[in-house]
């Protein structure tokens, strides 16, 4: 450790104002703080920097992160042995999994970090570590078999649409891995869509064995044909066909906790998006004019992308509310649109996604709110002493 | 008023007029005007230059019959005035192209009545036309058409470029072969939010070619 330090103070005065690679400073910076805790400190004030920075917050959500995506390459693996008719060992279909999930990482890090060091090298700033986890959640996010410049474009299109132009990490409206899965959903919906995406090789046109469908849970409910309708421990489970890392509800609660644990994704939020998922299912249970309203409510909370958007996409700390009050209403929301969207729009089977969208848009004006009747809450009280106090 | 007859049809001063909107008075990306429009008629490039042409036309004769009337026009009832004569060159405009390009005027359908509520038209009737003569009010709505129209084009370009891979209906992409090597056509590009972050991206170009705009 010590002689890795040594050698990049070696390194430093080369990338410092007046050095020879003066313009890759920013670059330099970002990898000299991804393995070291950053040495700046603060000179006025009485400002305290803790090590648990930007990066560190990142890198627990890329850890939390880690059991669904180990589990989304044994899925991925399963699924295709499956469709073919065999029954593959744990690490063989893992590897296999593996080898197919690998390029659209490299190609979601390559073309979103690549863009991210770019700007900032153009502004002048540090490299943010924003896109650090976004480049993870694009690919669990993204049915297997997406073509690679299909994603790259996505990417290309929410960091510098969705993040840069609004200044960066930070300051964006939407959330940007989802961003990116909307751009393919709206742009290329045959590849969002249908029964064929979600295992690897359907699209080429593999032989399939009778009885193998490749629909998920969603689509069935959507065209009303539920007599292959997976049951619930298998959904928990999660190895049903799906977008990459969505399927496990198992693998998803362990990075739930990871983040509850070292408080970097908010309780309050994952828990009332639960909340509010299970109050609209029962209301459409209470109401049940069709099949599909009359699915028990707690299938929702399992089924699609509803876990893991709860857990990893509701609680992004830029794009959700920052209000605690306004947390429980950004959840709550988030859990009754998604479920009403599936079961009433015909045109989309899942809904999670553009419920937080159309959360994210909402997510000032509800803080905005909560700080304004806060205030206006306070006024009352302190207008209420001065009376008392003046009698 | 005998000096200003001495000045020529197309003095400096006019000619800006007309220029002055193509550019750093674009009534779309400059004064973010008539954008509902632009989304809707920008799925391809033939509907986009009819449409933009009628807007021109609209623009420019209402401008023109409306700086001829200014002083006639009573304060208070202008706006009622302005309305009648934009109906009127509207209505002009549908029928002439329901009587010589129908199969586009079915393609527009609603949006050429929609003209009349165009912001851009309203707009300078207001802030030009009811204070200037008659020629320069004319070209100022020609400019100002011709800059709206060719925002409209430069969208449509894009829009059925990637949403079709077709220009005026030719199958540009497919006669180069651009399909085969796994290429697609952006669904997206075809529904109406695109044509906002196309116009969006227009003005990112033009704000950071002319730093002047920024802030305006």
């Amino acid at each position: 450790m010590d002689s890795l330090r040594k050698k990049i103070d070696k390194l430093k005065p080369r990338f410092t104002k007046g050095g020879k690679f003066e313009k890759l400073q920013s670059v330099f910076e970002g990898f000299e703080s991804f393995l070291f805790v950053s040495d700046k400190v603060t000179h006025k004030g009485s400002h305290i920097r803790d090590s648990i920075d930007l990066k560190r917050t990142m890198t627990v959500v890329i850890i939390a992160l880690i059991p669904a995506l180990l589990f989304g390459c044994y899925n991925t693996g399963l699924q295709h042995f499956r469709s073919v008719g065999t029954d593959p060992a744990l690490l063989q279909a893992f590897w296999f999994g593996f080898i197919k999930l690998l390029p659209l990482i490299i190609v979601s890090y390559v073309v979103g970090l690549g863009i991210e060091f770019i700007a900032a090298q153009i502004r002048g700033h540090e490299i943010n570590e924003g896109y650090l986890v976004t480049g993870l959640l694009i690919p669990l996010i993204m049915p297997i078999d997406v073509p690679l410049w299909m994603l790259a474009l996505a990417v290309a299109f929410s960091v510098i649409l969705g993040k840069e132009v609004f200044g960066g990490t930070g300051m964006n409206v939407f959330n940007p891995a989802l961003l990116a899965r909307a751009f393919i959903f709206f742009s290329y919906p045959a590849w969002m869509t249908g029964d064929n995406v979600w295992t690897e090789g359907l699209t080429k046109g593999i032989n399939v064995i009778d009885g193998y469908s490749g629909a998920t849970p969603l689509s069935m409910l959507a065209t009303g044909d539920t007599s292959n309708l997976p049951s619930f421990l298998n959904m928990f489970i999660g190895n049903i066909p799906g977008s990459v890392g969505e399927t496990s509800v198992i693998a998803i609660l362990l990075g739930a906790a990871i983040l509850l644990i070292t408080g970097v994704g908010s309780w309050k939020i994952m828990l009332s998006v639960f909340a509010g998922g299970t109050a609209m299912g029962l209301l459409l249970n209470a109401l049940s004019v069709n099949e599909y309203m009359e699915l028990p409510f707690y299938y929702h909370l399992v089924m699609g992308g509803f876990a893991f958007g709860a857990v990893f996409m509701a609680t992004d700390p830029v794009t959700g509310s920052q209000t605690e009050t306004g947390k429980w209403i950004y959840g709550f929301l988030i859990g009754i649109l998604s479920v009403l969207i599936r079961v009433l729009n015909p045109a989309y089977p899942e809904g999670v996604m553009l419920a937080i969208l159309l959360m994210n848009v909402f997510a000032p004006l509800i803080d905005y709110y909560v700080v304004q009747s806060n205030i206006k809450r306070r006024l009352k009280r302190s207008r209420v002493a001065l009376n008392t106090g003046v009698k | 008023m005998s000096n200003q007859e001495k000045e020529p049809v197309f003095s400096a001063k006019n000619l800006k007029l007309l220029s002055e909107p193509l550019g750093r008075n674009n009534p779309i990306t400059v004064q973010v005007l008539g954008i509902c429009s632009a989304l809707a008629v920008t799925v391809k490039l033939k509907p986009a230059i009819v449409m933009a042409l009628s807007v021109m036309i609209v623009t420019g004769f209402s401008n023109l019959v409306i700086a001829s009337l200014r002083k006639f026009i009573p304060d208070r009832i202008r706006i009622i005035v302005q309305l009648v004569v934009i109906a009127t060159m509207v209505i002009l405009v549908d029928q002439f192209l329901k009587a010589y390009v129908f199969d586009v005027s079915k393609q527009l359908s609603v949006f050429v009545g929609l003209i009349i509520t165009n912001c851009i038209i309203m707009g300078r009737l207001e802030a030009f036309a009811m204070a200037n003569k008659p020629w320069p009010s004319f070209l100022d709505g020609i400019g100002n058409g011709a800059g709206y129209g060719m925002i409209l084009v430069i969208v449509a370009f894009f829009r059925e470029l990637l949403g079709s891979g077709t220009l005026f209906g030719y199958p540009v992409l497919e006669k180069l072969g651009i399909y085969k090597t796994g290429y697609e056509n952006n669904g997206m590009a075809i529904l109406p939010p695109m044509a906002l972050i196309i116009v969006g991206l227009i003005i990112w170009v033009q704000r950071s070619r002319d730093k002047s705009l920024i802030g305006k």
